[in-house]
């Protein structure tokens, strides 16, 4: 459980994150997404503690980070800066780590079996591809058993191979009752493991809603109709939660709420001719797109007000 | 910190029952020690360190000793009244560099490679970090010149056996030793606490040289009586008296050397720990 409270970074002018309010829940895997830049690397930084907010709180389990006794038990974290040093094998960076909690040996040996690190855990980390560098930095996260794993853009640079370990990883946390917030820039990527979506464009919340509700939010999908008769088909389908619309002297409607297969179904009934019945679907992408997009729109409005 | 015992987390969450670990002084230090021996150039950068230590005493003894049995008609002033000791601690400016640059290397390598970010979120409550990495590096540096000093003094007082140069180890040569370890140990935290300051190799490494060489040199420009005044609580100056084994006049006592050199290591750590704390990682 993170929970962030007006959440707020400044850097001199700049502001990077700006009175986030979210709150990351167990159970489920929860996506982090933004273009790039929208302050999501600075976020997750300050869940660890690595950056101070400038005003605003963020907690893990009721406190904040520093506050827990047992700092890796309560997060492991994949940030996405490197985060190890390349003249240190992935064996004693994993041991340095261990070490501060008192983690014991075999547990390393398990994260490093976990992450597929056999082979390589002997050797220098800086002679370590990328996909195998992200390796060891999600087995430094699953050092300490957290209860809430948070990755930033761990699929950055992997293989197809590699993307669907991550993916996998990530329902199996999220089944293990843990917490986990994922990072990207990337919502087709998201779709594919995330249940809750937390979406920020330059510092701000944009939504904070599930995938499902953002498809719906979004207009859902459209059926494009054209019909001999788009009055009497139109009284026919209209329905509560159904939207209609069509010009005047056009023979198209754009339904939504309704499908494809329905819309067919109801004008055979009636025996209106359709000439087209066309399902669009709006995707993810999409309605990801124009979110941030309104985002952008609505700061560039916006110095005049924050200047005062 | 009012609770140092928390059970609540393990009744908020009813998952798999998990083990219970818990960050430690001891462990941070445990950790620190682990870091500082498993990369390359801390070998290699003790291994100069202790050549130098040996390796100059060595080379000066010679020549010492060739310039007297010799019966050279000039013989170079540094010479004239050399002692085992002083020709030993011949290394001791150049030991302190290795051991400067691995102390830089050992706090500001963490911030150029990034792995400041998982040594913090191990640890983020930071201090026990910058404590344990003084102390690892303390006592690391302390033992190397120590052994480096007596195993260099052993090797000289061998070659110069037979000359005026020649010492047997007393007290005081004993304390002039030590001393050179003393200072090597407490130099070395001031050299790592430069490069927490600076988050910068580069930028570490060249404080500590001005530290050490160039503020020194650039005294000569003050006025005499300034430099009387000021000279001797520099650094390296008090560094020297603590190792010296002649008192001399324009030096402090052996014990206020250590107390001044103490004083700057302190206040160099004070100003990386009040910037570890304050400034985002």
């Amino acid at each position: 459980m993170i929970e962030a409270r007006q959440l707020t970074k400044r850097y001199g002018e700049k502001t990077a994150v700006d009175g986030l309010d979210f709150t990351v829940r167990p159970g489920s895997v929860t996506g982090f997404l933004g273009p790039n830049g929208a302050g999501k690397s600075t976020t997750m930084r300050m869940i660890v503690g690595l950056d101070a907010p400038t005003s605003g709180t963020v907690t893990v389990r009721g406190r904040r980070y520093a506050q827990h006794s047992s700092p890796l038990q309560e997060v492991g974290a994949l940030l996405e800066a490197k985060s190890i040093h390349p003249g240190r094998t992935a064996f004693d960076h994993l041991t340095a780590l261990a070490y501060t909690h008192g983690i014991p040996k075999r547990r390393v040996h398990e994260v490093i079996e976990q992450t597929g690190l056999q082979s390589v855990a002997r050797k220098r980390s800086g002679a370590f591809s990328l996909g195998m560098g992200q390796r060891l930095g999600i087995a430094a996260a699953l050092l300490g058993d957290p209860a809430t794993v948070m990755l930033d853009e761990p699929v950055n640079g992997l293989d197809p191979e590699g993307v669907l370990w991550i993916r996998n990883l990530l329902t199996q946390l999220a089944g293990e009752g843990r917490t986990v917030f994922v990072s990207s820039h990337l919502m087709s990527e998201m779709a594919l493991v995330a249940e809750h979506l937390i979406i920020v464009g330059r510092g701000r919340l944009l939504a904070d809603t599930t995938v499902e509700a953002l498809v719906r939010d979004a207009g859902g999908d459209t059926v494009a109709v054209a019909t001999a008769d788009p009055a009497r088909l139109r009284d026919l389908l209209s329905a509560p939660g159904v939207q209609i619309t069509g010009e005047p002297g056009s023979e198209r409607l754009a339904v939504t709420g309704r499908s494809a297969r329905e819309i067919g179904a109801v004008a055979a009934e009636h025996g209106i001719a359709l000439y087209e019945l066309t399902q669009h679907r709006v995707s993810l992408e999409e309605a990801f797109m124009n979110l941030t997009r309104e985002s952008v729109e609505y700061h560039a409005t916006r110095p005049a007000r924050s200047a005062a | 910190m009012t609770t140092v015992t928390d059970t609540r987390p393990a009744a908020a969450t009813p998952t798999v029952p998990r083990p219970v670990y818990k960050v430690t002084g001891r462990g941070t230090l445990r950790s620190e020690w682990s870091k500082f021996w498993s990369v390359r150039s801390t070998w290699i950068t003790v291994a100069l360190a202790l050549i130098a230590l040996v390796g100059f005493g060595t080379i000066a003894a010679f020549r010492y000793k060739s310039m007297m049995s010799g019966g050279a008609r000039h013989v170079d002033r540094d010479f004239l009244d050399a002692t085992s000791v002083s020709l030993t601690l011949f290394g001791v400016n150049f030991g302190q560099l290795a051991l400067g640059v691995l102390g830089v290397l050992f706090a500001a390598g963490e911030y150029t490679t990034g792995s400041i970010r998982s040594t913090l979120t191990a640890v983020p409550k930071r201090l026990p970090v910058l404590w344990s990495k003084v102390a690892v590096y303390g006592v690391v540096a302390f033992v190397i010149g120590t052994v480096g000093s007596f195993a260099g003094f052993l090797v000289t007082n061998a070659i110069v056996s037979g000359t005026a140069a020649h010492l047997s180890l007393t007290g005081d040569v004993a304390r002039s030793l030590f001393g050179a370890g003393l200072y090597l140990g407490l130099i070395g935290v001031l050299a790592a606490a430069l490069g927490a300051i600076l988050r910068s190799v580069a930028g570490g490494i060249s404080a500590f040289i001005a530290v050490i060489m160039l503020i020194p040199g650039l005294l000569s420009l003050l006025p005499t009586s300034w430099q009387g005044h000021v000279g001797p609580y520099l650094p390296s100056s008090a560094g020297e008296a603590i190792y010296t084994l002649h008192q001399q006049s324009d030096l402090l006592t052996p014990g206020k050397g250590a107390l001044v050199l103490l004083g700057w290591t302190v206040l160099a750590v004070a100003g990386a720990a009040w910037r570890l704390v304050g400034r985002d990682a």
